[in-house]
């Protein structure tokens, strides 16, 4: 099985009458020679690194390296201890996390990358709020792990998960895409549900431009992934209420891919334009390199 | 296929900010490193595209000298590397510039040890994974994810098959092969991945029994 069409992998799914998660787990024991149990055994650490980095921030606020954002999910996890949120606060517990991650990240501390760095916020912060409603063990979490790392292959392989190269659109949407039907598969949803879940969350990113702030993955980065875990929790319940995404979620994914190759160079992480060059961006990259380069 | 394995897209763990510009950057230094196969006592980055307009900001810098100096991807030393180059005694030089047509993130490695001295072109593809575009000038591609058998060797008739049969009689699979020349019947290069865990004795068989065999480098899989 080689991971580049969506419907290739539901239908090998529905044939196995399995999960995708399944499906994954057995090419990945071909590929590495590794054992079921192994692989589940690193999957776990992956998911106890995600847990450090999610928790980091809400306890307590972190800056970054830079010192230009930080704090964020603790004013989010204090906020949702006051009960008056509009969300559910599993929501607003996904968003906290996703947030602190992603300063974790901004403080060069550890994170996983899933399936980037820049959008390491969106799938802990949903697993982790998930996990912690109680309503599913730890087991079908972390095997959650696998359905989105099958979806990330497919869209790494058939377009790119490479905000360079696609634009954020490539990191943020491809993130959104595997927490979305990862959930779907933990809360018991079909391998075709799962498929539009991809297809419903990555259209609602399509055409996101990587345009951070000095080129670096603070500002708009860390509030994207924030918001769009939230999007992610709304494209799962959406696909397991019974929606479908019109067009197939494989061809989501390829207009994803042209979106990314028409978008000009300064819109895809060169820190050059969008946010990047607003007066307010330009002014807080010389604050932070107001000195000539380094070398020596 | 680029991406192969669930810990492509989960993972890796790794310091931020970037998976392509700092976990993508460690990768590639790590894999100069390894080309190099000494101690390296100068490198110099030629970086293009987002690599050259961002790569402070990611710390694309100390990545990459983090990876020159052997640390791996998460390593809490990542941050001060440049400090740590400077303690090792390792000459270090960042400029931007054109290096060829590749992926956006993409940088250019001279790099020199006491004896020896080697050139790697990488990109860093997104997530982390990274791939190597030229060696010393020649096009050969490969991503370090398997042990990796650089061999220098003479170009002349039956060096391929030798090598080939000594892997076979060894227990090795080829996973992916190349094989470039600077001149026809001069100096030639075959990159070689295998599957099987790396044993060095594999090596003392190769250099003892493959008369054209010049240098050979393995590249350690993570």
């Amino acid at each position: 099985m080689a991971f580049v069409h969506l419907h290739d992998l539901i239908k090998l799914a529905e044939t196995k009458n399995t999960s995708i998660a399944n499906v994954m787990l057995e090419v990945e024991c071909e590929q590495s020679g590794r054992s079921k149990d192994e692989i589940i055994q690193l999957m776990n650490r992956q998911f106890e690194v995600m847990e450090e980095a999610a928790h980091k921030g809400t306890r307590e606020p972190i800056r970054s390296r830079t010192g230009l954002t930080g704090g964020d999910a603790y004013l989010v996890q204090e906020y949702l201890k006051t009960g008056r949120s509009f969300l559910h606060p599993a929501a607003l517990q996904a968003m906290a996390y996703a947030l602190s991650v992603n300063e974790v990240n901004a403080g060069m501390g550890r994170i996983v990358a899933t399936p980037t760095a820049g959008s390491a916020g969106i799938l802990p912060g949903v697993l982790i709020s998930i996990l912690e409603t109680g309503k599913y063990p730890r087991e079908s979490i972390v095997m959650s792990l696998l359905t989105a790392a099958a979806l990330g292959l497919v869209i790494a392989n058939s377009a790119s998960i490479s905000g360079a190269a696609g634009g954020c659109q490539a990191e943020i949407g491809s993130a959104t895409a595997m927490a979305a039907g990862a959930v779907v598969e933990i809360a018991g949803g079909t391998p075709e549900q799962v498929g539009h879940a991809v297809g419903l969350a990555l259209k609602n990113s399509l055409g996101l431009v990587c345009d951070p702030v000095g080129g670096l993955v603070e500002i708009p980065c860390i509030i994207r992934n924030g918001l769009h875990a939230v999007t992610a929790l709304a494209a799962a319940d959406m696909a397991l209420a019974g929606v479908k995404s019109i067009i197939p979620p494989d061809e989501v994914i390829q207009a994803m891919y042209e979106i990314g190759n028409a978008m000009p160079e300064s819109l895809r992480e060169t820190g050059l334009g969008g946010l990047a060059a607003t007066p307010r961006g330009k002014a807080l990259r010389e604050q932070v390199f107001g000195k000539p380069c380094e070398s020596r | 296929m680029k991406y192969n394995s669930v810990f492509d897209i989960i993972g890796p763990i790794m310091v931020g900010p970037s998976s392509s510009h700092t976990a993508g950057a460690v990768r590639i230094g790590n894999l100069a490193r390894q080309v190099l196969g000494e101690e390296p006592k100068q490198v110099s980055f030629r970086l293009m595209g987002s690599f050259a307009q961002t790569y402070e900001g990611h710390g694309t810098d100390v990545a990459l000298l983090a990876g020159v100096l052997g640390m791996a991807t998460d390593d809490p030393r990542i941050p001060e590397a440049d400090k740590a180059a400077l303690e090792a005694g390792l000459e270090y030089h960042f400029q931007p510039g054109h290096v060829g047509y590749f992926h956006p993130n993409t940088v250019a490695i001279d790099i020199r040890g006491n004896h020896r001295s080697t050139t790697v072109v990488a990109s860093s593809l997104g997530g982390g994974k990274v791939e190597v575009q030229e060696l010393d000038g020649l096009p050969i591609k490969f991503t370090g994810e398997r042990t990796t058998l650089i061999l220098y060797h003479t170009d002349t008739r039956g060096f391929l098959a030798k090598v080939s049969h000594l892997l076979d009689a060894r227990g090795y699979n080829i996973a992916r092969l190349s094989l470039e020349r600077w001149t026809r019947g001069g100096s030639a290069v075959t990159v070689c991945e295998i599957d099987e865990p790396f044993d060095e004795a594999l090596l003392q068989t190769l250099r003892a029994e493959v008369k054209q065999l010049m240098d050979v480098r393995v590249v350690h899989a993570e």
